[in-house]
């Protein structure tokens, strides 16, 4: 059961149904591999530091998560097939990660 | 012949002498890494200001010599910076008003 982490951008033009719908269906394919979902953190429209698909801005996720590693090409498919995503990446987190991970949501937390 | 240094203290008896007194700041500049002073283990690729510190005003990131990075940290910057960069955090090139 590895640790990992997954930050993906949803086109802006999608409605707020639609994005729950999309972060909906992401999450329970992982619930339904067996994944124990650590931290799920929505930025929201943020403005991109360079245009992708000649799009401005873009809705931020975070999925933190914990699962084996056999379900990540086959979410990483989907993710590539999905046209509402514009871009993801999945990181998986060492020791020194997973502290500082815990660290800034508490940090998040106390902060906001 | 009164070398450099002498000169810019203000000792110009050789040949060339020169106007204005050349301050030469020879002593370099003290660098550290700041990470292993900070105890921090893992640069995360999510906080961009964060990450800005290590780019010039083109985007690119700086070399070592001038951040005063080490190897293994220097390493896990560039690749935080990549990932940040991937993910349209930080510009692959822009003109960054630093």
């Amino acid at each position: 059961m590895n640790h990992y982490e997954t930050v993906f951008i949803l086109n802006p033009v999608l409605s707020e149904d639609q994005i729950k719908e999309t972060v909906k269906k992401y999450e329970d394919f992982l619930v339904s591999k067996g994944a124990k979902m650590v931290n799920k953190e929505d930025w929201g429209l943020k403005k991109l530091a360079y245009p992708i698909q000649h799009k401005k801005s873009g809705f931020y996720h975070l999925f933190e998560y914990t699962v084996d590693g056999a379900t990540i090409e086959p979410l990483e498919v989907m993710f590539r097939r999905d046209e509402r995503m514009m871009r993801y990446l999945t990181v998986k987190l060492d020791k020194h990660a997973i502290d500082w991970a815990k660290e800034r949501v508490k940090r998040i937390k106390t902060g906001a | 012949m009164a070398t450099i240094e002498e000169q810019s203290k203000g000792k110009n008896d050789g040949e060339i002498r020169y106007l204005t007194p050349l301050d030469i700041e020879t002593k370099s500049k003290v660098r550290f890494d700041r990470f292993k002073r900070a105890g921090i283990k893992y640069i995360d690729y999510k906080n961009a200001d964060f990450l800005m510190e290590f780019v010039n005003e083109q985007g690119k990131i700086l070399p070592r010599r001038l951040t005063g990075t080490s190897l293994k940290n220097q390493r896990k910057v560039s690749q935080a910076i990549k990932r940040s960069r991937h993910l349209a955090l930080m510009p692959y090139v822009g003109d960054l008003l630093k």
